[in-house]
């Protein structure tokens, strides 16, 4: 039985393993190659050129720049996203006040409503939101300062994306709102998984609301916010964070650079300068970014598999 | 299965497969290098079609039979006039079939891997702002020389060469360096400051010729709740086209063209902070319109012929775009740029005008010579008169005004060319450096000078020290005038 057992399985391996590499191994090869060539993107003679792209790169003050606020992307946005999630997911479970006759364990009331509320923004594409809230954000006409109009502060008429010190904090704040959302769901489904017995034990024990968040649902949850961390981080490394600032942002990528991200300046640098051979560097830089930032989590929130 | 350790000797263990198929893969991956010449691939010229006979009617020699394809930058000129020339075109040429007519609003993205392929259609209006970077496509020979066209017999007089017909300015527009002619600029654009004429006089106002006036009127509007400027915030490369003008009517046409050639110290001339400080001005008093710099440019329009402002930097194609809120009797008049005083080199209306919409033919094109002839019918005094009526907007075509109803803001255009006579500036910033012009002056900087967050003698030094960068960059082509 056992001497067909390796042809078997290599022919069970050698189509997705050729799928992989064609799809994902080979892309990544041929940029990291092309990183090291003059090609333009609009035409298909380039050179050889060595390490000239990557030592342009270490002088580029706009690839810093977009390094950092990438890096911001990184770090805030899971942060901000992940503590709001985990605390309407936490209400909308567990928070409840005890009714006489109900569960020992509820939400708070109307929690079945607030969780479709919240999962709503999920339903809308992103370039739709980042449309929505360009017009929100609109000084002129947008329903920011109309607000403060209507409310007596007149004086309070900020540019919004206009205003180099604004700009990032108003993107980021979309992309907040628009994820949020998702994980509200994803650790509802963690927390409905962790056995009543374990706060029935806690609400005996005379536990306060937030002890038994920290003592109970956040360690058992805490495989679920992990991936979550980097799953949200990847995407703000990546797609998302290019929607939202290509879509609202000035120029895109500014005033004056103030919103500008790697991944945009990847886009501007192969598709709108012609210079595809240093967008390949760039790319590069944020492949190395995006593997450190997932290396950083999966090491910093390694601890002791719970089990129930 | 087994264990692995009872495999060690006569088998292969899980491990050593996950290894030697890991390994597998790697060798597959040099194999693959084939696919490399697919990625980039060059796919010779030997796909283009046999010329025709040159004949009268043809002297381009176009083969009559073979199909042209067409992909048109559909913007603010819409893709009718285009469509129009098409047909006059498939009347022409019966056998060659339709015209393959595309239109985009993003060129590159939807080209861009077609001229890579070397398999790229046979006319394209590179505009918009997804265009593709002429300076590239130029350095990287992909695109057709066009004296050809310019040589050959216009469309309506056998007797006169199309190169004879255009407005002055055009050909040299197309050239970069040495005498081909790359790029056929169809549209003739006015770029100037832009205002309603019934707001002007609801003022009791001309427009003012200094910039002494300029306060003043802006001074008035105020005092009546109408803001002086307004400008595509979101775009401030909008801006250059007053603010340009007004440095060469200020310091004389050198010192533009000393900017676009980005000799040391251009923007360091006195002209240059003069006029910052004079825009400066403006935000400091607070005759810009309200949250201006977070508008695009169609908001921004739409706030002015609200008639919340007076006055905004613009290009001539304002009165095709904005007419959707342009009230009947709004009076659309356009001006040259005001300037600071009477000691100006140069006369009150030195405006800024120039070729727009740029066509080009690629040098891989298959049917290249149905391409130019595209161009040439384009370029007949019929189809420009066509596209003036209905995009109002002028063509390259010199002439070709009369007999038709002038709108109102195409009226004031040809009057303000009329009046400008020779002076009339050509800044080449907008087609030479691309990311120069819009990111970096604009974005970076003249944004910030019209919110008042950069004073006008850091605008200069940001400026210059970008326009250094620029030189020093050998990954940029570098262009003189000639």
């Amino acid at each position: 039985m056992q001497h067909g057992k390796y042809r078997f399985i290599v022919g069970f391996l050698v189509i997705p393993m050729t799928l992989y590499t064609l799809f994902v191994i080979w892309p990544f090869i041929q940029s990291i190659f092309y990183s090291f060539t003059n090609w333009t993107g609009l035409s298909p003679d380039f050179e050889m050129v060595g390490f000239d792209n990557y030592s342009r790169m270490f002088e580029d003050d706009i690839f810093w720049r977009s390094l950092q606020h990438s890096m911001l992307f990184a770090l805030l946005l899971p942060l901000v996203t992940l503590s709001l999630a985990l605390f309407f997911a936490f209400m909308i479970n567990v928070g409840g006040r005890r009714r006489k006759g109900g569960p020992v364990v509820s939400g708070v009331r109307g929690s079945g409503f607030y969780k479709i509320v919240y999962f709503f923004p999920q339903v809308l594409s992103i370039a739709i939101v980042a449309l929505l809230f360009q017009f929100a954000y609109n000084p002129q006409s947008g329903a920011l300062n109309s607000t403060f109009k209507a409310i007596g502060l007149d004086d309070l008429q900020p540019v919004w994306l206009g205003d180099p010190d604004l700009a990032l904090w108003c993107v980021m704040a979309v992309l907040v709102w628009s994820t949020v959302g998702f994980f509200v769901v994803l650790f509802s489904a963690g927390m409905a998984s962790i056995p009543t017995e374990l706060y029935e034990a806690a609400l005996l024990d005379g536990a306060s609301r937030i002890t038994t968040f920290f003592r109970v649902t956040l360690p058992l949850l805490w495989d679920t916010v992990q991936s979550g961390w980097v799953y949200i981080g990847v995407l703000a490394l990546g797609a998302e964070s290019f929607a939202v600032v290509q879509i609202m942002t000035i120029g895109p990528g500014g005033p004056d650079y103030s919103t500008t991200v790697m991944v945009l300046y990847v886009y501007q640098k192969a598709f709108r300068d012609g210079q595809a051979a240093y967008a390949t560097t760039i790319g590069v830089a944020l492949l190395v970014v995006t593997l450190a930032f997932a290396a950083i989590v999966m090491k910093l929130g390694r601890r002791e598999r719970l089990e129930f | 299965m087994g264990s692995s350790a009872q495999n060690k000797q006569n088998g292969v263990g899980r491990r050593d497969l996950i290894k030697r198929s890991a390994a597998l893969g790697l060798v597959a991956v040099p194999t693959m290098s084939f696919l490399s010449a697919c990625a980039s691939g060059d796919s010779d010229s030997g796909n283009k079609v046999e010329k025709g006979k040159k004949t009268e009617k043809n002297p381009l020699g176009v083969n009559e039979s073979a199909q042209v394809e067409f992909v048109l930058f559909d913007g603010g000129f819409g893709k009718e006039y285009a469509e129009d020339a098409n047909k006059i075109y498939e009347k022409n040429f019966p056998k060659a079939g339709k015209v393959k007519f595309t239109t985009t609003q993003t060129i590159q993205p939807v080209l861009q891997p077609r001229f890579n392929g070397g398999t790229p259609p046979d006319l394209i209006d590179n505009s918009g702002k997804d265009q593709m970077d002429m300076g590239v496509l130029v350095g990287k020979k992909q695109l057709s020389d066009l004296t050809t066209l310019l040589d050959s017999a216009s469309y309506d007089d056998p007797n006169k060469k199309v190169r004879d017909t255009l407005r002055p300015g055009i050909v040299e527009m197309g050239q970069f360096e040495g005498e081909q002619v790359w790029i056929l600029y169809y549209a003739y654009t006015l770029y100037g400051v832009w205002y309603s004429q019934k707001a002007l006089d609801g003022l009791d106002e001309t427009y003012p010729e200094t910039w002494d006036d300029m306060l003043k009127v802006c001074e008035k509007a105020k005092r009546k709740g109408i803001a002086g400027w307004t400008y595509a915030g979101k775009h401030p490369y909008y801006l250059p086209f007053s603010l340009y003008p007004m440095i060469a009517k200020r310091g004389g046409r050198e010192v533009l063209d000393a900017i676009d050639n980005l000799e040391p110290n251009a923007w360091k001339h006195p002209a240059v902070k003069e006029c910052f400080e004079a825009y400066y001005e403006l935000f400091k008093k607070g005759y810009i319109l309200k949250g201006t710099p977070g508008l695009d440019h169609i908001q921004s329009q739409t706030e002015w012929t609200k008639g919340k402002a007076l006055f905004i930097p613009n290009g001539s194609w304002v009165e095709n775009e904005a007419a959707s809120t342009m009230p009947k009797d709004f009076g659309l008049t356009v001006s040259a740029p005001t300037g600071i005083d009477s000691s100006d080199k140069m006369p009150f209306g030195t405006i800024w005008a120039s070729g727009g919409e740029p066509f080009i033919v690629p040098a891989k094109a298959k049917n290249p010579e149905g391409g130019m002839e595209l161009l040439r019918t384009m370029l007949s005094e019929e189809s420009s008169k066509n596209f003036t009526s209905k995009v109002k907007s002028l063509t390259a075509f010199n002439g070709g005004t009369t007999g038709i109803d002038l709108s109102p803001g195409l009226k004031a255009g040809v009057a303000a060319l009329e009046k400008a006579g020779e002076n009339v500036v050509n800044p080449r910033l907008q087609d030479w450096y691309g990311q120069l012009q819009r990111e970096q002056i604009g974005v970076a900087v003249l944004s910030g000078l019209l919110a008042g967050s950069v004073t006008p003698a850091e605008a200069v030094k940001r400026i210059q020290d970008f326009a250094d960068a620029t030189a020093k960059d050998d990954s940029i082509k570098h262009y003189k005038h000639q």
